[in-house]
């Protein structure tokens, strides 16, 4: 049940915002960064207006911290960055996923590595999806691709948050950021503002046993049990896993690719599909966990694939993964520093196709 | 002795749970963990606290002390602390830091949280070395003063001066209340609660960033016994680390 006010003409790094304003974000944590500073600009007034509490942090580190103390509190909070930044917060989000705590966190994705450039790229794939701090553990990512999705994907990563206490990284990248789109922006109902009630610190009343959001096990068998809970966590997230499907059905060649990257591989396939061709698109929304079982099923029709990323190579390892009893696939790689065109991809795919 | 005639005139805290601690003998953690909890129990406190723990001796201050809590990465408590006054306002925050904590991998986060006034408190206990870890050199080991890593004493070219942190919060705009304090006596001790309990009001009275540092001994690592320690404080921590109150805008009303 939604309403819908009207239409607006928005870059997706405000899309973001207001997604999350939407889903009754009450504190964002922020600093400085391009390409993603509209997301705290936006905040530090639309925040306050909406009732809830803006702060520019004096680093990353500190932000992801406010984060984790904002969120441990059952508040839903948030904080923004691009890949330098995204390094920074690891510290906080280990913590997070260590002591579940829920917080949303966006990365626009630039290139790397080091300061790299303020241009679009994929390289934090890995770092998205593997857990990019210390220790084992994982935490959602979805991927949008579109200014709408960024929106719409902002309003769930809440819900998704707090209903598997964990930290859900939005994975966009400059491209996504920085274009204007129109959108249909609307309000969830029925929000719980305090889901967290069971588990959250709020203070000790006299009614209930103190608590303690920690990542700290050191009693013998302790953090053994605490990794055993988590990995099932994960793995329980299988089902969630989100996948966009395009002219699959009778494709021979099917092309994966997420986020800007799925946008301009889509261009391509319609383009091929026009002369004939038979090519699809997978684009994955959810990273991690990812679309494993789509992406078999497809493979087991005898489909094949190839692998298109703003990066050198991460997803293509969850593609080979996810179909590696029955297929494989080729990789397209564009690397970080260029700016990747529908064209560009012409040649590429075109050749997998010849099966050249 | 009859029963009727025992009377209890030294109790613990409601606030402090019963329960033997990991600290090493002649520790001064104990000590300022009890004038918190006291504190929290006088001042009806407890049933709003929330507290930003640390790392280091005082990681385990949320076994000893009844209140809900949550760990904070090595320096971080004050931008947790942050996070958790800016989402529940009407909480009553605190952090408990010691020196290497704060004053060197978190001294980014205790400027900047004291430079925005944040609204919560900040126990500091200096002991002048890293003792969880073994001993190690923090940003506040006297000069000449030998641990794992000075063994032969802290050099002022190659290693640096001890940090004087109260004086340098006490310069930030934000701040409402700055002192310190020490743990060696009872006379000491008593006015460290004064200081506490009034960096705590500053919270309450929404007046502002309150800092209390407690100078401290660590027996353990100073290679000393407890008396030695006590010693230590008077005669070489306090000269360098003067006591009393630094800064206390409260006789003008608040900040900001």
């Amino acid at each position: 049940m939604t309403k819908k006010p009207e239409r607006i003409f928005v870059k997706g790094n405000e899309a973001i915002a207001r997604g999350a304003l939407a889903a009754k974000c009450k504190c964002f944590f922020g600093y400085p960064i391009t390409p993603q500073n509209d997301i705290p600009e936006f905040m530090s007034t639309e925040m306050i207006k909406a009732g809830g509490d803006f702060v520019q942090a004096e680093s990353e580190v500190a932000a992801a911290n406010m984060l984790l103390g904002a969120a441990a509190s059952g508040v839903r909070s948030m904080t923004s960055s691009s890949s330098p930044g995204m390094s920074l917060k690891q510290e906080a989000i280990s913590y997070m996923a260590g002591s579940e705590v829920p917080a949303v966190i966006v990365n626009m994705n630039r290139g790397g590595p080091g300061l790299g450039d303020i241009g679009p790229a994929q390289g934090d794939y890995y770092q998205s999806t593997r857990g990019g701090g210390h220790g084992d553990y994982r935490h959602f990512t979805m991927a949008p691709g579109t200014v709408q999705e960024a929106y719409d994907l902002t309003i769930r990563a809440f819900d998704i948050a707090f209903e598997h206490r964990t930290p859900v990284l939005i994975l966009g990248d400059a491209i996504l950021g920085q274009m204007k789109e129109p959108i249909d922006p609307w309000v969830p109902e029925n929000i719980d503002e305090e889901a967290g009630r069971d588990w959250a610190i709020t203070g000790k009343t006299a009614d209930r046993e103190k608590r303690l959001i920690k990542s700290l096990f050191l009693m013998e068998g302790e953090l053994a049990g605490q990794n055993k809970h988590l990995q099932a966590k994960y793995d329980a997230w299988e089902d969630l896993s989100e996948c966009e499907q395009f002219e699959c059905e009778d494709a021979d060649l099917i092309i994966c690719a997420y986020g800007s990257i799925g946008r301009i591989a889509k261009s391509a396939v319609r383009k091929f599909r026009k002369e004939g061709k038979k090519v699809g698109l997978f684009r994955p929304i959810t990273l991690y966990p990812f679309p494993s079982k789509d992406l078999k099923a497809l493979a087991e029709q005898g489909k094949r694939f190839l692998t298109i990323e703003h990066n050198l190579g991460q997803m293509v390892d969850d593609v080979r993964l996810a179909i590696r009893t029955v297929a494989d696939s080729d990789f397209y790689p564009i690397y970080p520093g260029n700016l990747p065109t529908p064209d560009e991809l012409e040649e590429p795919i075109l050749k997998c196709l010849e099966g050249k | 002795m009859s029963e009727m005639n025992e009377k209890i005139v030294f109790d613990k805290p409601e606030s402090v749970i019963d329960r033997a601690t990991h600290y090493c003998p002649g520790c001064h953690h104990g000590i300022a963990h009890r004038l918190v909890g006291e504190l929290l129990d006088e001042m009806g406190l407890a049933e709003k606290t929330l507290m930003a723990t640390s790392i280091g001796c005082s990681v385990f201050l949320y076994n000893y002390l009844n209140v809900d809590a949550v760990e904070s990465p090595h320096g971080r408590a004050p931008a947790v602390a942050t996070g958790l006054k800016r989402a529940r306002p009407d909480s009553f925050v605190f952090t408990y830091q010691g020196d290497g904590d704060l004053a060197s991998i978190g001294m980014a986060e205790i400027m900047h949280a004291a430079n925005r006034g944040e609204n919560m408190s900040v126990v500091f206990v200096n002991n002048t070395v890293y003792g969880m870890t073994g001993g190690q050199m923090a940003p506040t080991t006297l000069i000449g003063q030998k641990t794992t890593t000075s063994p032969t004493g802290r050099c002022e070219t190659t290693q640096g001066s001890p940090i004087r942190m109260s004086e340098i919060i006490a310069s930030l705009g934000g701040v409402a209340y700055a002192a310190r304090g020490s743990l060696d006596s009872i006379k000491n001790i008593r006015t460290a609660k004064k200081y506490l309990k009034k960096s705590f009001e500053c919270q309450t009275n929404g007046t502002g960033f309150g800092f209390v540092e407690l100078l401290s001994g660590c027996p353990t690592n100073w290679k000393m016994t407890p008396l030695q320690a006590n010693e230590r404080i008077q005669t070489e921590m306090i000269p360098y680390f003067p006591l009393g109150v630094y800064k206390d805008i409260t006789e003008d009303g608040g900040v900001c």
